[in-house]
């Protein structure tokens, strides 16, 4: 029983030095943004490694998302619903829910678990240690890049995926499941508001932040050797996918029912 | 791990006023991983300008010893001054300042691996100089080729053999012109030939530039060649120093077994 205790307190210990060593890393990397201007070369670079790395699968995903919306809608609506409501689900459930956190889900780990596996390999192999021999910051070098393309990457990442998750339930709604043309864009226009689209794309700011912030705090923290680099990407990944759904909440109840309630 | 012998620190390794001293001071430094201590009291002095050799078995804590010298690794107890500034107290930036006066060669050699060789080499010179792409080039070269890689340049360092990684990073650690260079066994994995050709630039960069050097080396000719003081790191002590005649004529019982290679006496075979 003392042994069960003594682990949960230990694991809290961790959990918030942890924490607390995180705040520090984020507060770290918000100094060393003065440098953005000279590590443009390296942002770029990053914001690269998000957009264009990533197309394929936002691609595939959003198509998808956009059809299943579709096909659970009409389910759901049968008989009850007029079918000119169709287009404003879907918008509405991909605009706010659907865009951001899947996004963030699935781009997201892929970012992770490359920021973590990255940065992991070069704690280990001993480069992060050479260097801050050069007098060179890891996080300014490093970190900061890493952490901005993803902030400001993972939300051009969810509007690609909004537009194409639209373009998706479209062609799901028209092709199969007999609702027409006109019914659907009626319902898109219908009730759509500015702060849908907003409140989404600011839960992605957060969640590109919480993405980054998981793999680059896990790849530093990385000890050992190759298991350690396995280990690092795997707790990162985790952390980073929990940390999202949670925040996620606490963003829909901060967005939707205090800001953009009136 | 070698016999436990309890050997007390050497008086001559500890100086009165370690703010004073021009160099490199160590004193009593301790340093312990998990239940595991590496280092437990060490006692170190090297004077600017000179060459210092630290021998010792594998596993006894020389690179251990090496990176608390540029603080990468912070003691546990114990105190280091870099020509009178305790480096546990400096602030990061003074701490960069003084990181750009020291080279350091990995064991590993620790090139970056998204870089090729030349942007390795150079990437100090583009972080704090405001040299011309042309003229770090330039500058990266002639260090590759003071290490003999000359045309490596444009290889990754997975394109590299071991002993041509471990050049690489020497001549990374040498680009800026450091006052101080910490070598982790350079010849170590080299030929006899390039290994030698290792030992005179080591040699040259000292009568030349006055660099000050800490070796760490298992090359007992190396280290005979490049000396003029070694130390003996056992048991996470310092116990023993003194010039390379000093050496040779010793008959300290550990460095006389070191030297000659000899798995009986009173370090152990294992
Ligand atoms: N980061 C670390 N975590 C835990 N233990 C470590 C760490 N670094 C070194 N050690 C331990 O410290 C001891 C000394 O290591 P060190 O690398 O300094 O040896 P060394 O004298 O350089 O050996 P070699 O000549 O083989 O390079 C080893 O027993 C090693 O297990
Ligand atoms: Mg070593």
């Amino acid at each position: 029983m003392t042994a069960i205790l003594a682990n949960i307190g230990r694991n809290v210990k961790d959990g918030l030095s942890g924490a607390g060593r995180g705040v520090v890393l984020l507060r770290a990397i918000v100094f060393a943004t003065r440098q953005f201007w000279k590590m443009r070369g390296e942002i770029l670079e990053q914001m690269h490694v998000v957009l264009v790395g990533s197309m394929p699968l936002v691609i595939v995903t959003s198509v998808f998302v956009g059809a299943v919306t579709a096909v659970q809608a009409v389910y759901q609506m049968q008989a009850y619903v007029p079918m000119k409501f169709l287009g404003t689900v879907i918008s509405k459930s991909v605009f706010i829910e659907l865009g951001p956190v899947l996004m963030a889900l699935v781009v997201g780990s892929r970012l992770c678990a490359f920021y973590a596996a990255e940065l992991g390999t070069m704690k280990v192999t001993e480069q992060l240690d050479a260097m801050c021999i050069m007098a060179i910051d890891p996080v300014s070098y490093l970190a900061m890049p890493r952490f901005w393309a993803a902030v400001l990457m993972i939300p051009v990442v969810t509007i690609f995926c909004d537009v194409i998750a639209i373009v998706g339930g479209y062609l799901a709604s028209v092709v199969t499941l007999d609702v027409s043309s006109g019914t659907f864009i009626e319902g898109l226009r219908m009730f759509y508001k500015h702060s849908d689209l907003l409140g989404g794309l600011i839960k992605s700011v957060v969640f590109g932040g919480i993405i980054a912030m998981s793999g680059i705090y896990y790849g530093f923290n990385t000890k050992g050797g190759a298991e350690g680099v396995g280990r690092a990407t795997m707790t990162a990944v985790v952390g980073s996918c929990l940390s999202v759904l949670v925040a996620d909440y606490l963003l829909a109840l901060v967005l939707f029912q205090i800001i953009f309630e009136k | 791990m070698g016999a436990q012998f309890d050997i007390p620190a050497l008086p001559g390794q500890r100086v009165a006023d370690p703010a004073a001293f021009q160099g490199v001071v160590v004193e009593g430094v301790s340093k312990s991983f998990g239940a595991k201590v590496v280092l437990n009291g060490t006692d170190l002095l090297i004077p600017k300008g000179e060459t210092l050799v630290i021998i010792g078995r594998s596993g006894e804590g020389k690179s251990v010893l090496l990176k608390h010298i540029v603080r990468l690794l912070e003691p546990d107890s114990g105190r280091i001054w870099v020509e009178g500034q305790e480096i546990s107290r400096l602030g990061i930036r003074h701490l960069m300042r003084l990181r750009r006066r020291f080279g350091f060669l990995f064991q590993g050699a620790a090139l970056f691996d998204s870089m090729d060789v030349c942007h390795n080499v150079g990437l100090m010179l583009k972080e704090h100089t405001d040299w011309t792409d042309e003229r770090m080039r330039e500058r990266a070269c002639e260090c590759l080729s003071l290490v003999g890689l000359d045309g490596a340049a444009d290889k990754l360092p997975s394109e590299l053999s071991g002993g041509m990684k471990k050049r690489a990073g020497l001549a990374r650690a040498i680009v800026m012109e450091p006052e101080y260079i910490l070598y982790d066994e350079p010849t170590t994995g080299l030929d006899p030939i390039t290994g030698d050709a290792i030992n005179e630039l080591i040699i040259k960069l000292r009568q030349e530039l006055g660099v000050t050097s800490i070796v760490v080396t298992h090359d007992m000719p190396s280290a005979f060649k490049i000396a003029d003081r070694m130390a003996m790191l056992s048991s996470g002590k310092i116990v023993f120093t003194g010039t390379v005649d000093e050496v040779r004529q010793t008959d300290h019982p550990m460095v006389r077994q070191f030297i000659e290679g000899n798995s009986q006496g009173p370090l152990g075979a294992f």
